[in-house]
């Protein structure tokens, strides 16, 4: 009995969010990737580009609830995603077009490009903060959840309860489904196949006859995507708030990197890596010790490793130690 | 006489204000092999970049089949007929082989299925590797998938730029082989090589260059017998 109850008590707390935060994660890096593959370059814009296409969908769900549509227990941001993904690949499109273009006509170094995308970053911050203002919105609605703690405990007959948030099992479940979507076109489609070549060997492509602006289009668009989603079931999940997409940026880049910059699967497998370093060292494991653990020896002290608030000296910790051991990754994406 | 299938008359250009081509001429008839051989920095890559249009021509003027070319960009040459293999970075090294040749006929809207069973038909290895990524196949066989790609836009003209560079002699017997039998089937070859005197056995024509210019141009077999060629460029 003790054992199912810490084996709960380690779902509950541990394994159920870090799932989702990992699924979140993953997005965000698959974005991130797909920028250094395709484009060549770290967009550090990546965090307010969530943020941006987050902010869009949270919009059109006040929208969408004034006239009185809702997604019943489903939240209605998931129907609101669509005009997201939208807005923000026109946002990124129009970048690309003002800023971007410019500087790889230029051919200029990845180095040039990510200083470039700060000062994009800082635009599409001040964007975000002068429409949606600075505080924190949150904008879930629908069934609370999957399954209560106490519905749990009832049908279980153990002293811990198991939770299962609406928004946690919908992060999931889309970003299985976003995934193998994606993978399906890079692997399977003409134009996905197109932006392999393109990121394999630029010259070769050009000498093959694939357009290079479309291929940068689709990027954009797929981006757009990526962030969006990625951003609005963040959201969902935590709550919205400009400031934390910001800093979303260094887990998401950890993420990223510990795969192998330039790799989708080094992308997802890093995003859950990050997420399940970050939950587990700053989980206090007193519980799940104590159930464990005979009488007596069950720890005094919490058995935190670090407090909450050191959670973004995770990501980093996992970033120096990649680039010191294995600066490209697991999955060897470029080192650069 | 007829004008041959490629003619390339009096290239002059270079990169920047230097010339380094000063009045170079190149031809290949239809089917036939011409081959580029000369000492180091002779610009024999530099004269076929020139042909590809890779490098801005001063003077001289490029035909293909009859048709005027010299103004056409690299990727219009490709869909007038042109096929070239660079000599490094020729590949898609993480994409498998056969998503390579794909790549290869990217410009076609036709059925590019019969064309991957030619290059399998005339590369059989590459059918046994064909869902293996392309960069971790051994130097001869990248060059195989280098020059099948290539192909795919069904070319008249096939430019291959150091095909045998960094392969082991035997390797390179067999892709010799395998350039002539791409010949055979009606397609002209214009190459730069390293190895002068094996490349000249195999060629209809071959063209000496030293400093951007002609200095012998005659068939194959005239210039291995030629004691001038073979004292000065080929090691006695």
């Amino acid at each position: 009995m003790d054992l199912l109850n810490a084996l709960v008590a380690l779902t509950n707390f541990v394994i159920v969010p870090a799932t989702a935060y990992g699924a979140q994660l993953a997005l965000g890096a698959l974005g991130v990737t797909l920028t250094v593959a395709v484009l060549r370059f770290t967009n550090v814009a990546h965090g307010d580009t969530m943020a941006f296409g987050t902010m869009v969908t949270i919009l059109a769900t006040w929208g969408l609830q004034s006239i009185g549509i809702t997604g019943g227990p489903v939240p209605t941001a998931l129907i609101a995603l669509p005009a997201g993904i939208a807005a923000t690949a026109a946002l990124l499109l129009a970048t690309d077009r003002l800023v971007y273009r410019f500087y790889r006509q230029q051919r200029a170094s990845s180095a040039i490009l990510l200083i470039v995308s700060i000062g994009v970053m800082f635009v599409m911050n001040g964007l975000v903060r002068f429409i949606i203002g600075v505080d924190d919105q949150r904008f879930d609605d629908g069934a609370r959840f999957l399954v209560s703690a106490r519905d749990f405990k009832a049908w279980s007959g153990l002293d811990e309860g198991l939770a299962i948030k609406t928004s946690q099992g919908i992060t999931v479940l889309t970003a299985a489904v976003v995934m193998a979507a994606l993978f399906w076109f890079l692997n399977r489609t003409r134009t996905g196949k197109s932006m392999r070549a393109f990121a394999d060997n630029r010259d070769l492509a050009l000498l093959s006859g694939i357009d290079p602006e479309r291929v940068v289009a689709i990027t954009w668009i797929l981006v757009a995507a990526l962030a969006t989603i990625a951003g609005t079931l963040y959201g969902l999940d935590k709550s919205f708030k400009p400031f934390t997409y910001f800093q979303l940026l260094l887990p998401i880049f950890a993420a990223a990197i510990v795969g192998g910059l330039g790799s989708p699967v080094g992308a997802i497998v890093g995003g859950f890596i990050v997420a399940f370093s970050e939950v587990g060292l700053t989980y206090a494991w007193k519980k799940v010790f104590s159930y464990l653990l005979p009488m007596g020896l069950a720890p005094d002290g919490l058995a935190q490793l670090l407090g909450t608030e050191y959670k973004n000296a995770v990501s980093f910790l996992i970033l120096v130690l990649v680039l010191l051991i294995k600066p490209t990754g697991l999955f060897k994406g470029t080192s650069t | 006489m007829s004008e041959p299938f490629l003619n390339a008359a009096g290239m002059r250009g270079g990169y920047g204000s230097a010339d380094i081509l000063h009045g170079c001429n190149l031809s290949v008839d239809k089917g036939r092999i011409a081959v580029i051989v000369g000492p180091n920095g002779a610009g024999k890559s530099t004269a076929m970049k020139a042909v590809f249009g890779m490098l801005p021509l001063r003077e001289g003027r490029v035909t293909l089949g009859g048709r005027d070319i010299t103004a056409l960009s690299p990727q219009a040459r490709v869909a007038a007929g042109m096929g070239f293999v660079p000599q490094t970075h020729n590949i898609f090294p993480s994409m498998t082989v056969e998503e390579n040749l794909e790549m290869g006929g990217f410009l076609r809207r036709d059925d590019i299925r019969p064309t991957i069973e030619q290059v399998y038909d005339l590369f059989p290895i590459l059918r046994d590797k064909r869902y293996q990524a392309a960069g971790e196949l051994s130097g001869g066989q990248r060059q195989q998938v280098a020059v099948g790609r290539a192909l795919m836009t069904k070319p008249q003209l096939l430019m291959l730029d150091e095909p045998t560079a960094g392969v082991s002699p035997i390797v390179m017997d067999e892709l010799f082989d395998r350039i002539i039998e791409v010949a055979r089937t009606g397609i002209s070859i214009l190459m730069v090589e390293q190895n002068a005197r094996q490349a000249l056995e195999i060629a209809d024509t071959g063209f000496v260059l030293v400093q951007g210019a002609n200095r012998f141009t005659d068939t194959g077999a005239a210039l291995l017998a030629d004691s001038h060629v073979r004292q000065s460029f080929l090691g006695g």
